[in-house]
């Protein structure tokens, strides 16, 4: 177990010091997230109150397109110089790499949601008629849901012919239902109409469920020959 | 033995779908408060009963799979997922064509019709893989993605189910009555597309065979042939 531990740590702070000095998958995120939000923002250019019901839509369908930019980019890098054979022939357990991935992409997404939210704050007009604190706690399981499958199907896709296209074609019919959690959620605090409550639920049990998947497949996926 | 009795069953297959066609048409009941647009039903329920078995087969299949590598139940999990996606996709135009005269609109998020295309999604992203992915790891890939899948189901329906559903109750198992002669001929329906859906699935099972013998065969000669050159 703490083997597990140091080796993902270490592969997380690894992956974490590579975006600090490159910020590569940051940058594209945050200015492919931008123009989604500038150009929802005039396709639309909704009231106060609409705003409110359509906002939860808008700020994840911007999100998961901007997930999608930084998950394909995950394991590019460790293509080069054959780093993921070097890590297939060592004894270091499959999970480690795969937690460290998902939390390093768990960490982007984060940022770029603090980024993003301001901005859509303000073009939007938003203000939450619900509890607002609970948007943390529907975001973060909400972006859990997206990067733990992100991470897996993305490794999967590695194996294809054009990989970049067919990580979306995976991950988005299987993310249905945790999106629509998190859109449902947000509407609902965001309008304060109704609890939140059932999405919530539903999302931590969607988490615990295809975590526990990924941890237990992952092993398979990164040494299929 | 099994190659002369493909035309037999063939011919009884389709005997079976003709009588389950005129049974539908002519033979059935008219509904009293919907006409006779509910006789899109008989080919709706069973084509959806069919799918829905076909995933679970692939399902099976498919952790049979990943336990024991066996390349049967690969071909069995590709073979149902493509059979299963088109009667998949008999459920989801029948649908909206029975619902437009009868609710009024073509479509509407209710639980089933949601839950169905979800399914139909999901099995058409599998496809895709398998048909994208370099031929070595496809089985695993797909395997991993029919888990996947079968994971998402109950969370699609809860998902689902939290909206007010406006779908009719199901006939078998759920409160919904029907006049016996209905579900009889539903049954028969049923019955002439498990036939139809399993001689169409054995026919592509034994290409797919065929199909991998021949290109097992042709790597090898490729191999040989290269191994004799100087």
């Amino acid at each position: 177990m703490s083997a597990l531990a140091t080796l993902t740590r270490a592969s997380l702070s690894k992956d974490l010091r590579l975006e600090w000095r490159s910020k590569d998958a940051i940058n594209s995120m945050l200015f492919f997230a931008l123009l989604v939000v500038v150009i929802f923002s005039f396709s639309f250019d909704p009231t106060a109150e609409e705003s409110r019901r359509i906002a939860g839509g808008l700020v994840w369908v911007a999100f998961l397109f901007a997930a999608v930019v930084a998950l394909n980019q995950t394991w590019a890098r460790e293509l080069r110089n054959q780093v993921l054979d070097a890590y297939r022939v060592s004894p270091a357990p499959a999970n480690a790499l795969f937690l460290a991935k998902a939390l390093g992409n768990f960490i982007f997404v984060i940022v770029l949601e603090a980024f993003m939210t301001p901005l859509f704050i303000v073009f939007y007009n938003l203000r939450a008629l619900g509890a607002a604190y609970q948007l943390l706690i529907v975001s973060a399981l909400g972006t859990w849901a997206l990067v733990v499958n992100g991470t897996f199907f993305a490794a999967m896709s590695l194996r294809t012919r054009s990989r970049e296209i067919m990580l979306p074609l995976l991950l988005f019919p299987i993310s249905i239902p945790a999106l629509l959690a998190t859109v449902e959620g947000t509407t609902a605090i965001l309008t304060g109409d109704y609890s939140p409550k059932f999405w919530i639920v539903l999302l931590a049990a969607y988490n615990v469920v295809f975590t526990t998947a990924c941890l237990l497949l992952f092993d398979k996926v990164l040494n299929a020959e | 033995m099994l190659r002369r009795a493909f035309p037999i069953l063939g011919v009884l297959t389709a005997a079976l779908l003709s009588y389950g066609l005129y049974e539908a048409l002519i033979g059935a009941p008219i509904e009293q408060s919907m006409g006779e647009v509910q006789r899109i039903f008989y080919y709706h329920a069973p084509s959806a009963w069919t799918a829905f078995l076909l995933f679970t087969v692939n399902f099976v299949a498919s952790v049979v799979y990943l336990i024991r590598r066996s390349i049967k139940a690969d071909i069995l999990a590709l073979v149902t997922a493509e059979v299963g996606v088109v009667f998949c996709t008999v459920v989801l135009v029948t649908g909206p064509l029975w619902a437009r005269p009868v609710w009024g609109i073509w479509w509407t998020w209710d639980i089933r019709l949601t839950s169905t295309l979800v399914l139909w999604l999901i099995y058409v992203s599998y496809l895709m893989l398998r048909r994208f992915s370099s031929s070595g790891q496809t089985p695993l890939m797909a395997a991993v993605l029919a888990v996947f899948g079968a994971l998402d189901v109950p969370l699609v329906y809860f998902s689902i189910w939290f909206f007010r559903t406006q779908h009719p109750q199901p006939v078998i198992g759920g409160g919904g009555s029907i006049d016996p002669k209905m579900l009889q001929v539903a049954l028969i329906n049923w019955a002439a597309f498990l036939c139809f859906a399993g001689l169409v699935s054995w026919s592509r099972y034994r290409l797919e065979l065929l199909q991998r013998e021949v290109e097992e065969t042709e790597a090898l000669e490729a191999l040989l042939d290269s191994g004799g050159a100087p």
